[in-house]
């Protein structure tokens, strides 16, 4: 807490309360005024989040700006948040991104706007909630409530083939998530009828006990990570997802699977992880190598940019695993990092598709004669997801990279080859759509991007470039966290 | 002899509600047709009057009368208020219904009211005697409530088809009696529980007689796999009865599994927890998986509600109060969901036309947001997703048997769950993601406007802060056990 000020619930029920008021403003008569509440709304809760930052304390692993009171009493659990440097710059993350939501959607949403931003505003909210809850029960109701909004977005506002995408995302994330639930209710019993998770990290737990948390974890982790090969749901609800959809899940919810596996799976069944880290590693450079052979063959541009996603999360689930400050402090500048590029991929890929309705790489071709601003933009984005140094795609891969060569040489060298194929992939894809010819009269009918699109786009670009230049800010508040999680994660805790 | 007159304070809502009832079933020969909705206040204040009586006599402390056949302890106090409220609220839901569909007769109220004077009965019942009347007094008014609708093919056979399977388990549960009397000699709930923990009485002849009482008793909550009877029952019995019949009783039957199975035969919870676990796994398969095959609303949410009664029962598997407690609170919550949802059906029924299929919900959100974003927060309550009170239900009670040392059974009570998640979600779809068939608007009159959306924000509501429920549920069984 800031000088008493519960400053992480404001943070958590701004965005809430203003996505109530947005949905209040009711039919899309009132359309306008639902948008500017959205902006102002996320704007504020944006504002709000800088004093986590500028207040937070580097020096320390413990919780900071922790609340904690009672919540019910039947079975212990507490309205418990706080964050240290592995959640606030992901709180921070989703702050920045949700405004950049609001302002992609403003021209393009046209039906049930208020709903379409008061949804995307709750889940803002929701999400910082997961990120800020130490209580494991209060971690669990954030964490499916998520759900809710983002079946919603893909079901309304999606594709053609949205009711399916819709449904697979939820259940398959629920599949995960009511496993952990299990997990929860055992580690309660086994802590002597306690949710809190700093508990959990100090519980002594039995091997076989271990390996079967960490199982009901990871899948309820690796499902949202995605991790090969529980994957299969994301192309689905990206192609099908609005932009603002795929924005939020490539950007946000993946991380709640990344950050899943720091707060929970390595600190609190610590052997099972040593134990099973070889397995994860392989499954990790599986999603990797084979993935972008999947994402090179895609002819669809969303699509070629969830399979990539995959290949990115990868390495973030690669770099948990070697249990070393380079791979974990890597993935977590990957996570971030990723959370920018994606994003601006998908806004991109939606800049495309609000002019041709069209996301097939074959029906463009030769845009950047008619959209040079727009090509340039991409460009940057595009390198940055090929992980081109500059960028900050490179510095996650980077370390983790180089903490993958202390462990194994070959684990390095496989995943090193990424560096080569995520360029093949991203920017074949960048030629056939970008340069060449003018493909079509549609492609020779589309504007450039309008200003509304070019201040999200500067934003995320200016974002990419500084942590590709001078990642310290970041990983400077991590770092004492992260040798902390590291002694946790050595002790044995059988 | 002196003869003694029992005390009756702690009758007087029972006794209250008799008179009330006769009282009705005069003034409704004098009320005539148009004056109808005279007998409706007359059911809600003689509602009210009970709920004044047990709520000025609620006491922590438990008292026996009749000669220890009748109980009042804080468990029947506060399911009783639980009952009174429901029934309430039934009958502000059904009244349009009902009258647009010309059932709304003096007997439509007082059936329902001798249901709930059953239900009452059985709460405080604590002799297998008093148990079995109210049970019958509930059962035979439900039968009579499914018939209403002479004319109607479908609530005649379901009619039927109640009253033959409820007769047949009521002599299975009558059969079970009858051996634990003869294993123990007596008929008091307390004295043949004495009896059981002395060794009184042949073993094998008290099991086979649980076993018969746990068929009785699955009957009645329609566990699997004496469930057959719900989904006709629900299909075709008027919305309005159905919504009765899928809420208040739960109630009653919650009581009778607690008198019967954990005050009666506790120590004999090694039997019985084996047999409970069968019924609840079968009660959650067949519930979730046959409900996914439905189209028929009412259908699906009877094969909803077996499943429910899955989860319920697995409260009971832990035998202690935890698992009780947890127990209780499921029952109330999955009784504050169903009224919303049944009410919702007949919120989308008009004068002519039956809301039967799923598919009468598409479009809602674009026909009306309100009753769509309502709706939305009951079936994601059924599913059991936080922050909805259904979530907090789950939680209770599979807390309650990872505790009793059952971690595989919560795992697949989740799993069941997960596939149960479909059925529900495709409501949201067609709801959300649908366009709408019709556009007539829907009429709803203002009380059930107010009271249904303080029914669906109450499942929110009680989902952020579910302490006073939980610790109301845990208060009601550590005060009567």
């Amino acid at each position: 807490m800031l000088f008493g000020f519960p400053l992480l619930s404001l943070i958590i029920w701004l965005p809430i309360l203003a996505g109530i008021a947005v949905l209040a403003t009711g039919s899309d008569r009132n359309a306008q005024l639902a948008r500017w509440i959205a902006l102002a709304g996320s704007i504020l809760g944006f504002l709000v989040a800088i004093p986590l930052y500028t207040g937070f304390d580097p020096a320390t692993s413990a919780m900071q700006f922790v609340e904690n009171r009672s919540w019910f009493e039947r079975f212990n659990v507490y309205y418990h948040i706080g964050v240290d440097g592995i959640s606030m710059p992901l709180i921070l993350l989703n702050c920045i991104t949700t405004p950049l939501i609001v302002i992609a959607g403003w021209q393009v949403i046209q039906e049930r706007v208020s709903q379409y931003m008061g949804t995307f505003l709750i889940m803002s909210g929701i999400i910082n909630g997961v990120f800020a809850s130490l209580d494991a029960m209060l971690f669990y109701v954030f964490w499916e409530a998520s759900l809710i909004p983002m079946f919603l977005i893909i079901g309304i506002w999606g594709g053609p083939n949205r009711v399916y995408a819709a449904i697979k995302f939820f259940l398959y994330t629920l599949l995960g998530s009511l496993l952990m639930l299990v997990a929860f209710i055992y580690l309660y019993q086994l802590a002597g009828g306690s949710f809190s998770i700093e508990d959990y990290h100090q519980l002594p737990i039995p091997f076989n006990a271990q390996v079967l948390i960490f199982i009901a974890f990871l899948l309820a982790f690796a499902v949202k990570v995605p991790m090969w090969p529980v994957h299969t749901w994301l192309p689905d609800a990206h192609v099908e997802a609005p932009t603002g959809g795929s924005v939020v899940l490539a950007a946000i919810l993946l991380k709640l699977g990344g950050y899943g596996f720091l707060r929970f799976s390595l600190p609190i069944v610590p052997d099972a992880s040593h134990y099973l880290a070889e397995m994860m590693i392989v499954l990790s450079l599986i999603a990797v190598v084979y993935i972008y052979f999947v994402a090179l063959m895609q002819p669809d541009m969303k699509k070629l940019v969830a399979y990539s996603s995959v290949t990115h999360m990868g390495f973030v689930t690669l770099g948990f695993f070697l249990f070393n400050a380079y791979g974990i402090e890597g993935a977590m500048v990957q996570m971030i990092s990723h959370g920018f590029i994606s994003g601006a991929m998908f806004l991109c890929i939606g800049v495309l598709y609000d002019r041709l309705h069209s996301r097939q790489i074959a029906d463009y071709g030769g845009v950047v004669n008619k959209m040079p601003v727009f090509a340039a933009f991409f460009m940057l984005f595009a390198m940055a997801n090929a992980g081109l140094p500059g960028t900050s795609g490179f510095v996650g891969e980077f370390l983790v990279i180089m903490g993958a060569v202390k462990v194994n040489f070959w684990y390095a060298f496989l995943a090193a080859t990424t560096l080569i194929f995520g360029a093949a992939y991203t920017l074949w894809m960048y030629k056939r759509v970008i340069f060449g010819a003018v493909a079509s009269p549609a492609v020779e009918g589309m504007q450039d991007i309008s200003r509304r699109e070019f201040i999200v786009l500067a934003i995320l670009a200016a974002a990419v470039l500084w942590l590709g230049v001078y990642p310290f800010p970041l990983t400077d508040v991590m770092h004492v966290t992260v040798d902390n999680l590291l002694d946790h994660v050595g002790n044995s805790k059988l | 002899m002196n003869f003694l007159p029992p005390d009756f304070t702690p009758a007087y809502s029972e006794i209250f509600l008799l008179i009330m009832v006769c009282v009705i079933m005069l003034a409704d020969l004098a009320a005539g047709e148009k004056r109808r909705y005279i007998i409706y206040l007359l059911a809600q204040a003689a509602l009210i009057g009970c709920g004044l009586l047990t709520f000025v006599s609620f006491s922590a402390e438990t008292t026996y009368t009749f000669s220890g056949m009748f109980v009042d302890d804080a468990m029947a106090d506060i399911l009783k208020i639980m009952v009174y409220v429901t029934v309430s609220a039934v009958l502000i839901y059904s009244y349009s219904y009902v009258s647009e569909r010309g059932i709304l007769t003096g007997e439509f109220f007082s059936l329902i009211l001798f249901a709930t004077l059953g239900m009452m009965v059985m709460i405080s019942a604590s002799h297998f005697l008093s148990l079995y009347i109210g049970l019958e007094l509930l059962s035979l008014s439900l039968y009579a409530l499914v018939a209403l609708r002479r004319d109607s093919f479908a609530a005649t056979e379901a009619a039927m088809k109640f009253f033959v399977l409820g007769a047949l388990a009521s002599g299975f549960l009558l059969y079970g009696m009858s051996m634990v009397y003869g294993a123990t000699g007596s008929l008091h709930i307390l004295n043949v529980s004495e009896a059981i923990q002395d060794g009184v009485g042949n073993h094998e002849v008290l099991v086979v007689g649980l076993v018969f009482i746990v068929a009785g008793i699955s009957f009645k909550l329609s566990a699997a796999p004496f469930h057959m009877w719900a989904p006709d029952v629900y299909e075709g019995a008027p919305t309005a009865i159905t919504l009765f019949i899928g809420s208040a009783p739960k109630f009653a039957a919650f009581a009778f599994v607690m008198r019967l199975l954990v005050e009666g035969m506790g120590e004999m919870a090694a039997d019985w927890q084996g047999m409970l676990i069968i019924l609840a796994v079968l009660s959650m398969a067949i519930g979730n998986i046959a409900a996914i095959a439905q189209n028929n609303i009412k259908r699906m949410l009877a094969y909803s509600t077996i499943s429910h009664m899955g989860f319920l029962i697995l409260g009971f598997i832990s035998a202690d109060w935890n698992g009780y407690s947890s127990s209780l609170f499921y029952v109330i919550t999955y009784v504050l969901m169903t009224l919303g949802i049944f009410a919702m059906i007949m919120i989308l029924s008009r004068s002519g036309f039956e809301a039967e299929n799923i598919s009468d919900f598409k479009g809602l959100n674009k026909r009306n947001a309100w009753y769509a974003l309502m709706t939305l927060l009951l079936m994601f309550s059924l599913t059991g997703i936080p922050p909805m009170v259904g979530f907090y239900a789950k939680l209770a009670v599979l807390q309650a048997v990872v505790n009793a040392g059952f971690v595989w059974l919560a795992v697949a009570a989740v799993i069941f769950s997960l596939i149960g998640a479909f059925y529900y979600l495709r409501i949201v779809k067609f709801m959300y993601f649908d366009a709408p068939e019709t556009d007539e608007p829907l009429t709803v009159k203002s009380d059930v406007k107010v009271l249904i959306s303080a029914n669906c924000l109450a499942v929110l509501a009680l989902g952020i802060f579910p302490q006073s429920l939980m610790g109301l549920s845990l208060y009601a069984i550590q005060n009567s056990m």
